[in-house]
């Protein structure tokens, strides 16, 4: 893959507090324009990765690459937005002055702000609150007006540190919309969030992230009805079947009688039977199960969530 | 630069919303009135328009230093508590995140604050100075000495005050940053006391730890260089008040404290510029 094809690189990025290492030398790749979602337990070093990338956070070492700039490269925060996981700013502000600061420190004209900051307010839906100031903002609203400082000036690479926290179910509902948007507009939007139904219907790739390291991604947009677990019993089920199921799955596995295997979809099915009925296999069962992105997760997490 | 003075403006905007500033301001509006009516009475007094007009004089112009020196001490508490969470505060609620991950450099960040700080203390300096100035010249007929050097330095000592808790807020909370602060201004006090004593007393070893605790902490240094400009030749014979000038610091004390300023700001750039936030 070209650099150029990048929104975000980094190569073996760690961080050590003292002893503790919170991010133990992230690798990833992530292409302009997609939805990429990074999952991972509580302390597994989400927000330590993306506080590094955003250079809030200094790495122990290692190093990344933003939309094709070394990540401590300050101009190159023109064209990223960030929406932290607790958004707060001063409450005195309204919000319509919160998006204008916002907008002028990322470098919009006067004229610009004169059109988009009544567009960005009612985008999140707090047009009629444009005057209104923060202080009176509940949990939900300050979410929303956190998101349209995000983007208020068009960034090519967005990260939303839990955009959903505080939100009812319409105020989730707008955020997937703005996510879906934003993919339209050709931004690439960088997703932290727990909530992993949002995170499957939204994002085109998701990586699993635990004590600091990728250790699972997953492909959303090849697999869109997301990964399928066939468990087959069987008799004379053989090793070297294995390598003639491997254009159809991503994982299998024999013991016995009993074949297991992961595919993702479910039209290769009746393929994978095909095959197998003429290899000599009498099939007693054979039983698909959609896996959803939660159940890899749990799988993939194991019994020991970081918390 | 744009960036610095948008923080600058919105620092300011900010600063001048704490209700700190406007329990000062309140505080200082007390003490000016009370301070006129003290001054009025004091010229109206019988027995006081008896004493010889360069006498009388003498006694409204020290009377115009307490003046200064109450309002020295309210400017530097209120520089310390406005600013004493500006930075640690906003670390702690996150509220930092969203700005410091825009196109703007870490010390164009705190500079900007401390130029917001800076101007909202000009502006409390300027306004409490000028009403004490006015009552001493209106009701009392008297005028400090070095009005503009005097104010000058009094607006100094609230910036060495304020340059000390950016220092310590990039590396201490809140409590413990006003504590260190208030605390080595504590010690600038007693030490300029401390030295005071020593010239009365002709004892070199209490000059000397008045020196040094001014040279950790110059601002009582400051205060009293400041007392030294304005005071009248005869009040500046004066023995032990805290307007008393029998060691004034010198002009060099005065190139040193602004050292001290610079190096401090340097060092809060510095220091924030390597801490995560």
């Amino acid at each position: 893959m070209p650099p150029t094809d990048l929104a975000i690189e980094t190569i073996g990025l760690r961080k050590q507090f003292g002893s503790k290492v919170a991010v133990r030398g992230l690798s990833l790749q992530v292409r302009r324009g997609e939805i990429f979602g990074f999952l991972g337990p509580n302390g597994a070093g989400k927000s330590t990765s993306i506080k590094m990338l955003l250079g809030l956070v200094k790495p122990t070492s290692g190093g990344a690459q933003l939309l094709g700039r070394p990540f401590q490269d300050v101009e190159v925060r023109r064209n990223i937005g960030f929406l932290p996981e607790d958004f707060r700013f001063y409450d005195w502000l309204t919000a319509s002055e919160l998006l204008a600061l916002h907008g002028r420190l990322s470098g919009l004209t006067p004229a610009q702000l004169r059109d988009r900051v009544p567009a960005y307010l009612d985008l999140v839906g707090l047009a009629p609150h444009r005057d209104q100031r923060l202080r009176g903002f509940s949990k939900g609203m300050m979410q929303r007006i956190g998101l349209a400082q995000a983007l208020i000036h068009e960034p090519d690479l967005v990260f939303l540190d839990e955009p959903t926290s505080g939100l009812d179910p319409m105020g989730r509902h707008l955020v997937r919309d703005i996510i879906r948007s934003e993919r339209q507009r050709g931004a690439t939007v960088f997703l932290n969030s727990h909530l992993l139904s949002e995170v499957e219907v939204t994002c085109d790739t998701v990586v699993f992230i635990k004590h600091g390291q990728v250790i699972a991604s997953r492909d959303l947009r090849s697999a869109p009805e997301g990964e399928i677990h066939v468990r087959a019993h069987a008799r004379n089920l053989r090793p070297d079947l294995l390598p003639g199921l491997s254009p159809w799955t991503t994982s299998a596995h024999l013991e016995h009688d009993q074949l297991t295997f992961t595919t993702n979809s479910m039209d290769c099915l009746p393929d994978i039977l095909r095959y197998l009925v003429c290899s000599n296999v009498d099939i007693f069962e054979f039983t698909p199960q959609r896996v959803s992105l939660e159940e890899s997760f749990l799988r993939i997490m194991g019994e020991d969530q970081g918390l | 630069m744009k960036q610095l003075w948008i923080i600058a403006g919105v620092t300011f905007r900010e600063a001048a919303r704490r209700k700190i500033l406007w329990t000062a301001l309140v505080a200082a509006a007390a003490f000016l009135a009370l301070f006129a009516t003290g001054m009025h009475y004091q010229v109206k007094d019988a027995h006081f328009t008896r004493i010889p007009p360069m006498i009388r004089y003498q006694i409204l112009s020290s009377l115009l230093q307490v003046g200064f020196y109450a309002i020295d001490m309210l400017a530097v508490l209120m520089t310390v508590l406005t600013s004493v969470d500006c930075l640690s505060g906003e670390i702690a609620s996150s509220t930092i995140h969203a700005i410091a991950t825009k196109p703007i450099h870490r010390w164009q960040l705190l500079l900007g604050k401390w130029l917001g700080f800076a101007a909202m203390v000009a502006l409390y300096v300027v306004l409490v100075f000028s009403g004490v100035v006015a009552i001493g010249y209106f009701i009392g007929g008297v005028h400090p000495r070095g009005a503009v050097p005097g104010g000058l330095l009094i607006y100094l000592e609230c910036m060495v005050v304020l340059t000390l808790t950016f220092l310590f807020g990039t590396m201490f909370s809140t409590l413990t940053n006003g504590v260190i602060v208030l605390g080595l201004h504590g010690i600038a006090f007693i030490g300029g006391w401390l030295e005071q004593i020593g010239s009365v007393t002709a004892s070199e070893r209490l000059i000397n730890l008045g020196i040094l605790s001014s040279v950790i902490m110059p601002t009582e240094s400051i205060w009293r260089r400041a007392s030294y400009v304005m005071q009248s030749s005869v009040a500046r014979t004066l023995d032990v008040t805290p307007f008393a000038t029998r060691s004034a610091p010198s002009i060099t004390m005065m190139v040193y404290a602004t050292a001290y300023l610079l190096v401090g700001l340097s060092l809060a750039l510095y220091r924030f510029q390597q801490r995560d936030l």
